[in-house]
């Protein structure tokens, strides 16, 4: 008892108070910038190991970057990315950041479904999918529930059955074999059903896109309420990401 | 003293060896003597696959020595036409690479005792599908099945687990996987830039971002004849036992929480927080990510790094060891954690499980200590080891590995190697013809990474060998007479990956 009271006592208050307000610091790498100086947009382009950056403008599509950072290395005269977390949207165009941009990439509440805020009240409650994920971004998942980030506080929750869950988060490329399941699944969920894409493996098929073992049938066939980049995406970019979606402020 | 032979050709880790140097060998003898270096328990299977040449297959054969830290390959060439007889059936830790080998070239055997798919990959001619696996079945009303997954209640990955039972005892226990499926392998080859394949290096299970990107790393070194510097193999080092540090520090968390002790779940998870915002500082992501890049690193380790880590250690240190003494000397985590999840050093040597499972009965694998690479060649590593094959054997070895990690990293930090000269080996030329293999001991045991090169020294076969393949087994073993309700106990205190295994 003594033990559990003095182990409680050494560790203090360990939860972030303002998660809406809490800043990450480089080189942590979120929001990327494009400058508009002179350069080679389509050697910069061909550089991209994912095929996330296009030309004219010269743009980084967060729903495909994997956040390597290495175009910022060798062209950093051109890109840097910032350490903005809060780069989520329920509009996949809105990922794509183009040379100039100084906007943050944020959500859009003028066409967040309505029936989302009508049958979710102050509760969300999501059935998460590892469809391939590589247990990356599930971990992060994991982490945004602990004791520091604490996303339950915003009443956000993962559940066990898809019955209970009011929509589905899915992370990973989506495999075929698991293309099944992640049907199964959706079809069990509540209204309003609402669907998150977490991580750039979800978003685009990140760095296995090309790859013939991947069923992203799913995906292309229903409407995305909110789409979360990162490789995998940190517990910030996730709680601030469906706190926006919610309108929870 | 180890005997010279000519149907063998020892390499050392890292190392390439040109295919026309590794003997081909009849199959019969190829099966004999791999089964036959298995006997002692100081050898076991690092790797085990197939290279189609033509109509037939090159079988390769990578068995880890462990008293002399070499490799022994060896090679035979097979038709796929007739079935053969299995090392499977000689030894039991050669079964999912034959299972592999079976499903993506449809070599049948005669005597394999588990022939059944291993991960349903793409690409092969009449792909069976996922939902039709062939689990082991039973008759009569005494018995009944529980069947759990691919979605699992928690937050983790996909994967089926049917299990028979007797009432509340488990009398056997069947995994299946494959749900994870991407087709990395096959994506190192059709991939052809180097950026490309570090960055899928990293993916193969994102809770080992820097193991794999480490062995990926060291062997495209190997293949291209660099050889990275001091600096760089400290960043490795340091990026490894810090991943461990914080997946081990996550497990006891989460073992915690499976026996309902709340404030060890709670400490415990929020102690792993300081570790991965660390990496993060350093590299800018919480796994490792950008960190391990073949000949170079754009993150070089600095002394103000060094500093913050150790102010991060000083706090850590404390905080750790009162929690973790506090929650292995409680009555009722002993009661759940000792004699749970018991096997034998038998069990662990005749399946082939590396990492903590197999230190757990005592059996000392350890790449670390028995094939070391770059940094942990300057000293000598001592694997911890326990008896008794438990839960708490495999709670408390990571305990353990936390403290030795974090002496470890400290020694290293108190004098760092200057930062070496960034090399860009994007257009350097691999060895061609040849074979290169890496081993490096991640958090959760051996990882394997080979790779076979063409003519042009293009990469023609990637394989990856993640602690897990050898391990889920273990874990089926392992819950075997134990009531179902300490599988989630007994599967925590294995921790496999499901994509490292599905690749």
């Amino acid at each position: 008892m003594f033990r559990s009271l003095s182990i409680v006592f050494h560790n203090g208050k360990q939860f972030i108070p303002d998660i809406r307000g809490t800043k990450l610091a480089p080189p942590f790498r979120g929001l990327p910038v494009i400058r508009r100086v002179r350069a080679d947009d389509k050697k910069i382009a061909a550089f991209c190991p994912v095929g996330a950056i296009s030309t004219a403008p010269l743009s980084i599509d967060l729903g495909k970057c994997v956040f390597c950072g290495e175009c910022a290395f060798a062209f950093p005269e051109k890109i840097s990315f910032t350490s903005d977390h809060i780069i989520s949207t329920n509009i996949r165009e809105r990922l794509v950041v183009k040379e100039g941009d100084e906007l943050p990439v944020r959500t859009d509440r003028d066409v967040i479904r309505p029936e989302i805020k009508r049958i979710c009240g102050r509760s969300l409650k999501l059935r998460e999918i590892s469809a391939a994920g590589d247990n990356s971004a599930e971990w992060e998942m994991t982490a945004s529930g602990n004791v520091q980030f604490d996303m339950s506080r915003f009443g956000i929750e993962f559940v066990a059955s898809p019955k209970h869950a009011d929509g589905i988060l899915i992370t990973g490329p989506v495999s075929e074999n698991m293309a099944r399941a992640v049907e199964i699944c959706y079809e069990a969920a509540a209204d309003p059903q609402i669907i998150i894409l977490a991580g750039t493996d979800a978003i685009s098929g990140g760095i296995f896109k090309e790859s013939s073992a991947l069923q992203r049938d799913f995906v292309a066939r229903h409407k995305i309420d909110l789409y979360i980049p990162g490789n995998p995406p940190h517990p910030l970019t996730i709680i601030n990401g469906i706190v926006d979606l919610m309108n929870w402020d | 003293m180890i005997e010279k032979r000519k149907d063998i050709v020892r390499i050392k880790n890292c190392e390439t060896v040109k295919l026309n140097r590794i003997p081909v060998l009849d199959y019969d003898s190829f099966v004999d003597l791999n089964s036959f270096f298995l006997k002692d328990g100081t050898k076991h299977v690092s790797h085990f696959f197939a290279f189609p040449s033509g109509k037939k297959l090159r079988l390769f054969s990578l068995i880890a020595d462990d008293i002399a830290g070499d490799i022994i390959c060896s090679s035979s060439i097979i038709s796929t036409e007739k079935p053969l007889p299995s090392v499977t059936a000689l030894h039991h830790s050669f079964h999912p690479f034959e299972r592999d080998i079976h499903e993506k070239f449809g070599v049948q055997y005669t005597d394999h005792p588990w022939l059944k798919p291993l991960r349903f990959p793409a690409g092969i001619k009449d792909k069976k599908k996922i939902a039709d696996y062939p689990f082991y079945l039973f008759e009569g009303e005494d018995l009944h099945e529980v069947g759990v997954g691919p979605i699992h209640a928690g937050v983790i990955e996909p994967g089926h687990f049917r299990f028979i039972c007797n009432g509340e005892k488990v009398l056997h226990l069947e995994i299946q996987l494959g749900y994870q499926h991407r087709g990395v392998e096959e994506l190192f080859v059709t991939k052809k830039r180097l950026l490309e394949r570090i960055i899928l290096s990293e993916s193969i299970a994102g809770d080992t971002t820097n193991g794999h990107a480490t062995a990926f790393s060291l062997l495209y070194e190997s293949l291209c004849g660099f050889k990275a510097g001091e600096h760089l193999s400290f960043v490795r080092t340091l990026a490894l036992e810090l991943e461990r540090m914080a997946i081990h520090t996550g497990d006891l968390s989460a073992l915690a929480g499976d026996v309902a002790y709340q404030l060890g779940n709670a400490v415990l998870g929020r102690l792993r927080t300081p570790i991965i915002n660390y990496t993060q500082s350093w590299g800018g992501n919480r796994l490792g990510r950008g960190l391990i890049r073949p000949g170079r690193t754009n993150f070089p380790y600095t002394a103000e790094l060094a500093e913050s880590l150790d102010k991060i250690f000083n706090e850590y240190e404390p905080h750790f060891a009162e929690m973790a003494d506090a929650l292995f000397a409680r009555p009722s985590v002993q009661a759940r954690f000792e004699k749970t999840g018991v096997l034998s050093k038998e069990d662990i040597l005749s399946m082939g499980a590396v990492g903590t499972p197999a230190r757990s009965t005592g059996v000392k694998r350890d790449i670390r200590s028995t094939h070391p690479h770059g940094y942990y060649l300057s000293f000598k590593h001592e694997p911890v080891l326990l008896p008794q094959g438990d839960v708490y054997a495999r709670a408390y070895i990571r305990g353990r590995e936390i403290r030795q990690s974090m002496s470890l990293i400290r020694k290293m930090i108190a004098s760092i190697p200057a930062a070496d000269k960034n090399v860009d080996l994007s257009d350097k030329k691999c060895a061609a013809e040849s074979l290169s293999v890496s081993l490096v001991e991640g958090w959760r045991g051996e990882i394997c990474h080979a790779a076979i090169t063409d003519k042009s020294g293009n990469i023609a076969l990637y394989k990856i060998k993640d602690p897990s393949m050898h391990n889920w087994f273990a874990l089926a073993m392992a819950v075997r007479g134990e009531e179902i309700s300490d599988f989630p106990l007994c599967n925590k205190s294995f921790n496999l990956s499901y994509c490292g295994h599905d690749l």
